[in-house]
This record gives C-alpha cells, sequence and structure tokens, in this order.
C-alpha cells in the first residue's frame, strides 16, 4: 500500500542515489548514498512518513557492504502504521553525510552520538560535540578496531591519601 | 595530639568507646546512587527493610553534613573525577561503602568506560557483593561499619608523621 | 512607596550547576542552568556520566549472554528490556514461541509496567514536597518485587527470558499470589490519587507546566505516556501488536493538554489498565511449553536431562562451545515495543556468528530528554525538578 507505492515513486524520482531496495524478515530497506539523504529523506517524509524512530551507524568493516560505514534510519507512518528502513553508505575517507536536524529535532541528539562513537561527520549540524564520552576523549571507541578494554583511559586518576593513619581493625 | 602521648588509660578508653557509641548510632550516610544499585538503596530507606532502625535516617545530599559515602553503582570516567571531588570534601572521620558488583570491580562491565573499582582511587571500608545486593545485605554492611567504629582508638585520626 | 514597587527590579544573569550528583536529577545527568532572576531563560543539558559501553559488550557476548545486559538500562522494569531484545532476536532467527510463553511475556510486561509508573508518580511526588507518596509507591513496589523473586528468582535483574522461551515456567500457587499482589495494587492507587488528584498544591505546581504540542512531540521524537499526554494515539501494543497483545481487551489514555499534570494522570490510568491485563493474561492462560526444543539449537536443556540422558549431554556441550549452537542467518532485524517510558527497540545486526554484529538500543529515555531544553524555557527554577520527574529519565538507558 504505502509502503510499496512510496519505494516505487523514490525508485522513479532518485534513480542515482538509490543503490537497491531488499527485504529481510518482512521488512524493506533501502539502501542510498550517503551524499543524497536529505533529499531521499524529505521526498519520503512528504510521502507520508512522519516520525523518525531511530537514528545510528553500522560498521561495515568485517560484514562487507558498499561502504565503510552505513547510518541507518528507522521511519514509522503514524497513519497506516508502516515501517521502513533507510541506510545511507558513507565511505571510509571521507565520513560525512547532510544532516538531518532540519526535518526531525529527534535528530539533533541522535547524530551527536553517531559523531561520538563513530566518527561521523554530520554536514549542517548546529552543535557537533561529543554527548557520551568526556570532552578530552580521543578515538572513537565503537567502531571496529577500536579495543574493548580501551587505551588505559581508565587507570588514569589520582590516588587519594588521606594523611591520617588509621589502624588496621585487629580480627 | 602527638601519637605517643596517647596511651590507653581509664579516662581515654572510656572517653573512646562513649565517642564511638554515638559516632556509630548516628551516621549520616550521603548516598552516590548512580545506576541499578541506586533503586535497592532506595529501597533500603522505603518501609520493609528500614535503615533508620540503626540511626542512619538523615540522608543528607551534602558532603560537607555527612560521614558515609555509599557509592552504588557503576562509577564511568566522566563521573570518577565528580566522586573524588565529593570524597574530598567530606570531613573526617569518615568510611566508604562500595555496594553492588561493579563499584567494587567493575561488575559485568569490563569496558573502555567504566572504573575497574573504585578502591584503586579512593579508600574504601566495606564491599557489599551483589549485582545488586539485597536490602539485607546493604543493612548487614551498616553493621559491620559500626563494627569498626567500636575499634577505633583516638589516636587513629593522629596526622600520620611524614606530612 | 509606590515608586519603589512599579520600578523593574534589575538582576543579573546567573549560570547554575544543577550537577551530575543532585537529589532531584533522577540519577547522574547535569543542567546548566542561566537564570534571570527565578526565570530559566537557557538550558544545555550535559549527559554521559553513566555511559558504559553497552554496544560494544554486545559484539563479544552471544545471544543469550546479552539478556543479562539488557536487564541493566532501564533498571526500574527489566522485564520490559528482556522481553524487547528476546523479540528482536527472535524475528531475525525467525522462531516461532509457544502461546503460553506470550501469555507469561505480556504479564510480566505489565507488572513492570506498574512498578515503573508507581516509582516515577513516587519520585514526581518526592520531588515536589510529598513525601508520602512515595512510601506508598514502595510498599506496593517490594510486593511485586517479592513476585519476581518466586518466578524468576532475583528482584531487580531478573534476566528471564531466553531467545525462544523463557528461562522456566512460572510456580505452582503464583497465580493467586499475582491477584492478590493487583487488589492490594488497586488500593494503594486509589490512595494515591485521594491525595494527589485534587490537591490544590499540587495543581498549582504541576498544571500548565511543560506544556509539550502535539506537532512538537513528533518532530522530538516523543513516545509512550509523554506523547499520549499530549493528544497523540499511538500505542504500539494496540497498532503494532507483538507477543499476542491483540488477545487482550484494555483501553489506551490520553490527555489532551500535555502538561505535567497530564501525564501524571495518564500514568494512573495506565497503572489500573494493567491491573485488567494482568487479570484476563491468568485467567486465559493457556497449557504449553516455555523451554523450547534443545534440538534447535538454541538454548540449553533441562538440568535433569544433562545429568541423566546422553542427548541431554551432547546438546549442552554443542551448545556451549563458541562458534557452535545459534547460528543466526545474516541480517538485521528491529521489534518496537511498548516500554513504560515510549518506544523501546532492539535493532540487532547478524553477521551468521553466535554473537551478534551490532547490538542497538533506540532509548526512549534519551529521546524524550531531548526536549527539555525547549519545555523549561521561560519558567521558573522551582519548575524544573516537577518537568524532570514527569520526564520519566532513566540514566542506565539515557547513556548506555
Amino acid at each position: 500500500m504505502l509502503l510499496e507505492q512510496t519505494l516505487a515513486q523514490i525508485k522513479e524520482k532518485f534513480p542515482d542515489p538509490v543503490l537497491e531496495t531488499t527485504e529481510f524478515a518482512g521488512e524493506q530497506i533501502l539502501h542510498v548514498k550517503g551524499q543524497d539523504i536529505l533529499t531521499v529523506l524529505t521526498a519520503l517524509k512528504a510521502n507520508g512518513f512522519n516520525f523518525l524512530a531511530d537514528l545510528t551507524a553500522i560498521d561495515n568493516l568485517t560484514l562487507g557492504g558498499y561502504e565503510r560505514f552505513a547510518v541507518s534510519y528507522h521511519l514509522l507512518c503514524h497513519k497506516t502504521a508502516e515501517r521502513l528502513t533507510v541506510k545511507a553508505y558513507v565511505p571510509e575517507e571521507k565520513p560525512s553525510l547532510p544532516s538531518v536536524e532540519s526535518l526531525w529535532k529527534t535528530a539533533d541528539w541522535q547524530e551527536r552520538e553517531v559523531f561520538d562513537l563513530f566518527g561521523i561527520i554530520f554536514e549542517g549540524h548546529p552543535n557537533l560535540i561529543r554527548i557520551m564520552n568526556p570532552d578530552d576523549y580521543e578515538g572513537h571507541p565503537l567502531k571496529k578496531d577500536y579495543p574493548r578494554l580501551g587505551r588505559k583511559e581508565r587507570g588514569d586518576f589520582p590516588v587519594i591519601d588521606r594523611g591520617i593513619q588509621k589502624q588496621k581493625p585487629s580480627k | 595530639m602527638n601519637h605517643d602521648d596517647i596511651k590507653s588509660n581509664v579516662l581515654t578508653t572510656t572517653l573512646e568507646s562513649a565517642i564511638n557509641w554515638g559516632r556509630k548510632n548516628s551516621l549520616w550516610p550521603m548516598p552516590f546512587g548512580t545506576a541499578c544499585c541506586g533503586i535497592e538503596f532506595m529501597a533500603v530507606l522505603a518501609a520493609r527493610t528500614d535503615i533508620a532502625r540503626f540511626g542512619a535516617e538523615a540522608i543528607r545530599f551534602s558532603p560537607r553534613q555527612s560521614d558515609l559515602l555509599i557509592v552504588a553503582g557503576r562509577i564511568s570516567i566522566k563521573m570518577m573525577p565528580v566522586l573524588i571531588r565529593i570524597y574530598e570534601q567530606m570531613p573526617e572521620p569518615k568510611w566508604v561503602i562500595s555496594m553492588g558488583a561493579c563499584a567494587s570491580s567493575g561488575g559485568v562491565f569490563d569496558t573502555y568506560s567504566v572504573i575497574q573499582g573504585i578502591d584503586q582511587f579512593i579508600p574504601v571500608d566495606v564491599y557489599v557483593p551483589g549485582c545488586p545486593p539485597r536490602p539485607e545485605g546493604v543493612v548487614e554492611s551498616l553493621m559491620k561499619i559500626q563494627n569498626l567504629i567500636d575499634k577505633e582508638k583516638l589516636s587513629d585520626y593522629a596526622l600520620s608523621s611524614s606530612k | 512607596m509606590k515608586h519603589v514597587i512599579d520600578q523593574p527590579l534589575e538582576t543579573d544573569r546567573m549560570v547554575l550547576n544543577y550537577g551530575p550528583h543532585h537529589p532531584a536529577t533522577h540519577g547522574t545527568l547535569r543542567i546548566i542552568m542561566e537564570l534571570e532572576g527565578e526565570t530559566v531563560t537557557k538550558v544545555t543539558p550535559e549527559i554521559g556520566f553513566l555511559h558504559s559501553g553497552f554496544e560494544k559488550l554486545g559484539e563479544d557476548l552471544n545471544f543469550n549472554q546479552y539478556i543479562t545486559i539488557t536487564d541493566r538500562m532501564n533498571y526500574l522494569s527489566p522485564l520490559c528490556n528482556n522481553v524487547a531484545y528476546a523479540l528482536a532476536a527472535e524475528k531475525l532467527m525467525d522462531l516461532e514461541v509457544s502461546k503460553r510463553t506470550e501469555y507469561i511475556r505480556v504479564l510480566m510486561c505489565e507488572l513492570s509496567r506498574i512498578a515503573d509508573h508507581l516509582l516515577n508518580v513516587g519520585m514526581l511526588a518526592v520531588d515536589l514536597g510529598a513525601m508520602t507518596a512515595f512510601l506508598y509507591g514502595f510498599r506496593a513496589r517490594e510486593d511485586i518485587y517479592d513476585l519476581f523473586e518466586k518466578a524468576t528468582g532475583t528482584r531487580l535483574t531478573t534476566s528471564y527470558t531466553l531467545v525462544g522461551g523463557l528461562m522456566r515456567d512460572i510456580p505452582e500457587g503464583f497465580d493467586k499470589d499475582v491477584l492478590k499482589v493487583l487488589d492490594e495494587v488497586d488500593e494503594v492507587a486509589n490512595d494515591i490519587e485521594t491525595l494527589l488528584n485534587k490537591n490544590r498544591i499540587w495543581h498549582d505546581r504541576t498544571k500548565n507546566i511543560g506544556i509539550i504540542s502535539k506537532e512538537d512531540a513528533i518532530s522530538y521524537g516523543i513516545s509512550g505516556p509523554m506523547a499520549r499526554a499530549s493528544g497523540i494515539d499511538w500505542d504500539i501494543r494496540v497498532n503494532e501488536p507483538y507477543s499476542s497483545y491483540q488477545d487482550f481487551d484494555f483501553d489506551v489514555a490520553i490527555a489532551l493538554n500535555g502538561d505535567v499534570f497530564d501525564r501524571y494522570l495518564v500514568r494512573m490510568e495506565e497503572i489500573r489498565q494493567s491491573i485488567k491485563i494482568c487479570r484476563q493474561s491468568l485467567d486465559k492462560m493457556p497449557t504449553g511449553e516455555v523451554i523450547i526444543d534443545p534440538n534447535l539449537g538454541l538454548s540449553l536443556p533441562p538440568k535433569d536431562e544433562v545429568y541423566n540422558s546422553i542427548e541431554g549431554l551432547i546438546y549442552h556441550f554443542e551448545i556451549t562451545m563458541p562458534h557452535r549452537g545459534m547460528t543466526p542467518p545474516v541480517g538485521e532485524a528491529y521489534v518496537p515495543t511498548e516500554s513504560p517510558n515510549g518506544e523501546l527497540g532492539y535493532y540487532i545486526v547478524s553477521d551468521g556468528k553466535s554473537s551478534p554484529y551490532r547490538v542497538r538500543t533506540r532509548p526512549p529515555s534519551l529521546i524524550n530528554y531531548s526536549i527539555f531544553s525547549k519545555l523549561i524555557e521561560g519558567h521558573m527554577l522551582s519548575d524544573a525538578p516537577a518537568i524532570l520527574g514527569s520526564l520519566n529519565v532513566i540514566a542506565g538507558e539515557l547513556d548506555r
């Protein structure tokens, strides 16, 4: 219904940005090029997908795919209760794509989180700074080549010496 | 007060036991609750397990007015400077309970962002295991702090000779 | 005297740090407020004080081990998180669960919803000075904890579901215990409403504070009781039903103004509707198995089979050794569920190995919190705890 019509329209209007549409577990996924995501999402929003449920990124280093990073947007249409996933591919050498904060205000903090954890830059974002990690943190933790145990930040604090001598309790 | 001058005689032992009795029965805890252990700590304060029975009812959120710091929950690298600053603001005498597996040793979270045990940086008196510990476990830890206070001497709080 | 009162009061702009450790911020939130006298002009929230790397952990644990981590996200209603993750993993692997599993999951989700709303209303009341609602709410919550302990073994971090079923079945006599607790929760809800609904002080402190309009709610991605209090008629249990919610008969609470008072009313009404759903689920509980067939290689066989039969021992070995057992297809799945906070969903991407390639939680607390800086502008400083309390921000889910 709305979903099939919309997908057909989008493939017709934007033949170049749309890479393919796949289906998995009963859901449709639309794969597009990262640079044109704003135009595609504007068209989808005008067609009835009025709610952006989730915005996140996947590092395709060992999974494979069109490019290294895929930013995925989960859209919902309240009127017909249909969902659509849109994946925008961004290469490793130039990880940046337009921000969709002008369409949905919820993209503000979620794009900051993707920047913090993956290092993907969103052009046009009003305030792209780190949100989860401290401001002086180096590196982007959720990339596949970043170690899980970190790079020694978690041992880097002063040890408190109280300056009094407490006897050990005699047990 | 020089360390050598205070020897155990009748007057100071009675004074010590009076001071220790007063301190242990009126501990003023300061909850530093960050995560799930914070919710279990709220259950300790509520009606079924009631920590007010032990005199620890006055929960003060100001470090200057409390003497027992209860660190409940995982401490991340962004929160650790805050914890150190709050610990330093508390006046002596002070005790620290490390509640839960995450505060004691990092718990299930062996990642880039969780401190693997606050005792690497601040001195801890009692550790409470559990994820989260039962409220009865927290009450037991409070009783252990009371036992520790019982054994304290006046000369404990003399400044260490290196300073 | 008259000319003194007529002159405008000159004040300087002050920056106040509502720090990460503060009794009225529920958990580790930091808000930097710029005040002009008592009126708030601009607010910058800072989050991330509890960031623990949940999503990085997910890439090293296998599918069933990650369920223990999902408990620690929204720690006021951990069973809802377990169910949401299990649904996403089951959709990825295309598994069917038995009807009995679905009804028990519904029962547990609704009990968690009651516990979450009771605590949220209690904390909102405590921040505004009404201590009694907190103590009443906690008394009912302790009884719900007793139920969880009978069914799952622990009070808070339950880890009850498995991918494809449940950890174990509910014990004998559980339905009588649940009915007793539901009657008590009904009375506690009556008590809280008697104290607060017609209270002049409550009305003054919560009406017309923090109004969210419908357009703002959709643009900021708000869902759950906060969206329903602004008039949006969207409840995932009704519009996109999962886990047999279509078999149950309940109403969806909607309010029209979108202020703090309406959010409180919507949550109290949701407690009543959850009690209704729990009673229906106990009445119509089907019989069947909740532990899935170990032949499928997904979950461990029961312990007496492992110790007493050779097939059980072989299945146990096959499933626990790495790179055997669970082998999902290459793909991704996202299942939205209705948690007490809003739309909670897990987005799992798999590359065919026994641990997920990427696990992402769609955190309702983070998305609902982003509207805070807009809501508080123009209000007084003492309205900040009221608005924060009504947003139900849970730091574990916010920072993950």
